[in-house]
């Protein structure tokens, strides 16, 4: 199919350059322009409600998280419709981790793994904290679940992280947790 | 994979033959050259040079496309019902189609003007004629949104309309058919044209501020056609000028009995002595029904008004108001080029165009150089005031725009083709031919004191083969061409809605960075607004359920409601809570006979609803918001008349009982 492709291509050259000895301009003009492709974090709007990524890059708590969400190529997902609930470990909460984990995880070569470990802190619809009820669990983009526990009134996640804050955002909610939510092992 | 081969093939053997045809000489085919897509190609991502308005004609509507890309844009909704967008369907805008006769769900759509200041387009609103029962609109350009509908009244097809003067003082509107007076007894003999029947002028008054037009006064002139019309500018500031054709009074078979006379008139008003009269009192009060319909941009509701006075003015009372100059065979299109000294009449049974000078008509009204006078209104003589004619142009001269070089280009119909003429010296320069019978063409700013000259679009009337067949109705082409040169060249053609009739086109610059992203919630003034879900509720109101719902990503709330009854009418007032650009939501229940909704971020609308049976109504989200939109959903129960099921709502909580859960 490719071959046919390029075949096509050089029929319809070969077909412009015959009109060249005729005065008719035709290819040099045509050159087409090369956009660069941007998903929805490039929209320029400064009027809109911010969306969990310019949320979260707001977020002098979040740096850790953002730089990785870039490195796992998550930003433009993130921007998009939604909605979302996103868990989103405090730099803190990253640094709780063994030494090296999150400088391991930014390696080109570990950008899946890294994709595995962000993707466990995203679920579809926009769950607002007092919706969560002890025991539900909840489906992650990612594939595993997180189970919720209500302790004292406070969420948990995986008996793991602590729900400390709530921001809504355009495309969904963010809720701060003091913990990274690890997924199980590949089986 | 044979299939895919066969076709690849197949394409290529296409392209093969297309390129090789496109070394065919100039003129003959399509006349197409080679570089013409590159001048209509807008990469994917980047934006178009200008905005395009064109007419929907029967549509009733107003397209928005990008030149030179020919994308469509956007459809505005203005004279008719707009599925799309619920405009006409919804409680909040079915005023704006109301008129002395009622609610009107469609009309016919001719001609736009974009506002002006000091004879340049400014962008801040366009406004549009309906030609059936005349009204005017206008649209306001931050949201694309129409923001009020004015009836006229002592009118019939409002066709020479609307036109603005230089400063938008004015929005202009001549009527098409002659009629008796809205106060008069119109119960007449058809045949009694000559003694009963009258030309009225509209002038609008914008009010420079928000734009609301009202009616200044209107004049009161010999029954003929008007057809359309220009506002003089520059040297010609304060006169307009109208196509009239019928001067033959006729009131049956116009297509023979109004081509009678060799010369129609173009008509010459002095409308800033008008207004001076006006304001020293002249004109007489008449009692008339007309609609003034706005919309309200913080409550999301329009407004009709029923007014019952106008100020008219008899032109024949007003010496030195009204000028009529001969001009030859029904004259449709009345251009003034950029300076304001020239005054083009097509009329589109003549073999030539006649080209009026400001300055001759002036010193012949000092010099009183009349013919005579028809219905107490002198007549000039054509010679005096005619600055030259552009002969032999091409067979049906219908439309003139103008460009920045000093040019101007007429559309003949029946020749098929738009010519280009030197204003200085009224030599044609160029023809080129278009596909098929052109009406309007329109070059951006080309009506304005400061045209461009890059673009000019040609609208068609007849399709047949240019596209792909479609059955026995084709849409409308578009043809745009680029005039940058000595020689017009052909480089696009694109489909339309309805029938274009006159366009405008404006740089995307002076739109572009004002339009609204959104309406802020905190401004919403809506009676019937929920700002939050929190106060979101069901309200019964004797056997009337107002239902004040919220939308937001990706549920509704309420989206449990239990309590309606047969006989009830539920009105769903849906607040889209969003506050993000392009995030609009739908609302749809089963069994709706008034339609649907579709709600802009930030906007209230409402549905009215009146089940017509008990049982579990769905209802849902039509626009595709989210990854969840198809979980935006939600039931409404209607009960038997008299039930005593009482008013519940709820969103998330009205989970199933545990034991009615089946065991896993």
């Amino acid at each position: 199919m490719k071959k046919h492709k390029i075949f096509f291509a050089f029929l319809l050259i070969g077909s412009m350059a015959a009109c060249n000895d005729s005065s008719t301009k035709t290819a040099e003009t045509a050159a087409p322009e090369v956009v660069a492709n941007g998903g929805q974090e490039a929209v320029k709007d400064d009027e809109s409600a911010k969306d969990i990524v310019k949320v979260a890059i707001g977020s002098k708590d979040h740096t850790t998280l953002v730089a990785a969400l870039k490195q796992a190529d998550l930003v433009t997902s993130l921007s998009n419709a939604g909605p979302f609930t996103v868990f989103a470990p405090t730099n803190a909460a990253f640094d709780k981790l063994p030494a090296g984990t999150v400088e391991g995880l930014m390696k080109p070569e570990k950008k899946e793994d890294l994709q595995n470990i962000l993707q466990y802190h995203v679920t579809l619809a926009a769950m607002k904290a007092e919706s969560f009820i002890d025991g539900q669990v909840l489906g992650m983009v990612n594939g595993d679940n997180v189970t919720v526990s209500i302790k004292d009134g406070k969420v948990m996640l995986n008996n793991s992280a602590t729900i400390v804050a709530s921001i809504p955002a355009s495309n969904g909610i963010i809720h701060v947790i003091d913990g990274v939510l690890l997924p199980p092992a590949k089986k | 994979m044979n299939l895919i081969k066969n076709n690849a093939l197949g394409l290529a053997t296409l392209a093969l033959m297309f390129g090789f045809s496109s070394c065919k000489p100039k003129n003959v085919g399509s006349a197409v050259s080679g570089d013409a897509a590159s001048k209509s190609y807008v990469a994917p991502g980047k934006y178009d040079e200008y905005y395009n308005f064109v007419s929907g004609g029967f549509s009733g509507q107003m397209s928005v496309y990008g030149l030179p890309s020919g994308r469509l844009l956007k459809v505005v909704p203005i004279f008719s019902v707009n599925p799309e967008n619920g405009w006409g369907y919804s409680e909040e805008t079915k005023p704006m189609l109301n008129t002395s006769h009622g609610f009107i769900p469609w009309d016919d759509q001719h001609h736009l003007d974009l506002s002006q200041t000091n004879g340049e387009i400014d962008g801040r609103w366009i406004f549009a004629n309906a030609n059936n029962t005349p009204r005017v609109a206008r649209v306001d350009l931050a949201t694309f949104h129409t923001a009020e509908i004015l009836e006229l009244p002592n009118s019939a097809g409002n066709h020479s309309s609307p036109f603005i003067t230089e400063n938008t003082e004015y929005v202009i509107a001549g009527t098409r058919f002659s009629v008796p007076p809205d106060d008069s007894n119109g119960d007449v003999p058809i045949n009694t044209y000559k003694q009963n029947f009258k030309g009225t002028i509209s002038f609008i008054s914008v009010d420079q501020t928000n734009g609301n037009m009202d009616i200044a006064f209107q004049l009161q002139c010999p029954a003929v056609n008007f057809d359309l019309s220009h506002a003089g500018k520059g040297v010609s500031s304060g006169w307009f000028f109208f196509s009239c054709y019928n001067t033959e009074q006729a009131n049956t078979l116009l297509e023979v009995n109004a081509s009678k006379r060799d010369k129609d008139f173009i008509m010459a008003v002095n409308w800033k002595q008008a207004a001076e009269l006006i304001k020293a009192g002249k004109g007489r009060k008449q009692a008339v029904k007309y609609a003034s319909n706005r919309y309200n941009e913080k409550t999301h509701t329009a407004t009709s008004t029923i007014k019952t006075e106008v100020t008219v003015m008899d032109v024949k009372d007003f010496p030195g108001l009204v000028y009529f100059i001969p001009c030859p065979k029904s004259p449709h299109g009345c251009d003034v080029n950029p300076t304001g000294e020239y005054i083009v009449g097509s009329g589109k049974l003549a073999a030539l165009i006649p080209v009026f000078s400001f300055d001759k008509i002036q010193k012949a009204i000092a010099a009183k150089a009349f013919e005579g006078e028809y219905e107490g209104i002198p007549v000039i003589k054509y010679d005096a005031a005619l600055y030259g004619e552009v002969k032999k142009p091409g067979l049906g001269p219908l439309h003139t725009e103008f460009d920045d070089k000093g040019n101007a280009y007429t559309t003949m119909f029946v020749s098929s083709e738009v010519v280009k003429w030197s204003v200085k010296d009224l030599k044609v320069l160029d023809r080129v031919p278009t596909y098929y019978s052109p009406g309007h063409l329109m070059i951006p700013g080309g009506d304005s004191k400061k045209p461009t000259g890059k673009y000019l679009v040609a609208y068609n009337k007849i399709t047949k083969d240019r596209f792909l067949p479609t059955g026995p109705e084709l849409a409308q082409s578009a043809q745009l061409f680029d005039i940058s040169g000595d020689k017009m060249q052909l480089i696009l053609d694109y489909p339309t809605i309805g029938e274009p009739h006159y366009a405008q086109a404006v740089a995307a610059s002076i739109i572009r960075d004002k339009s609204v992203k959104f309406f802020k919630i905190e401004d919403n003034s809506n009676p019937y607004v929920s700002k939050g879900e929190p106060t979101a509720k069901v309200v019964r109101e004797g056997n009337k359920v107002h239902v004040y719902m919220t939308a937001i990503r990706s549920h509704l709330t309420p989206d449990n409601i239990e309590g309606i009854k047969l006989g009830d009418e539920v009105y769903f007032h849906v607040t889209n809570i969003e506050q993000d650009w392009d995030v609009p939501h739908g609302f749809a229940i089963k069994g709706a006979a008034t339609g649907e909704l579709l709600i802009m971020p930030g906007e209230t609308t409402t549905l009215k609803w009146v089940p017509d049976r008990a049982g579990i109504i769905p209802f849902y989200c039509t626009d595709f918001c989210s990854a969840l939109h198809q979980e935006m959903s939600g039931y409404a129960r209607v009960s038997p008349a008299g039930s005593n099921v009482p008013i519940s709502f709820s969103t998330g909580t009205n989970q199933p009982k545990s034991d009615s859960i089946p065991a896993k």
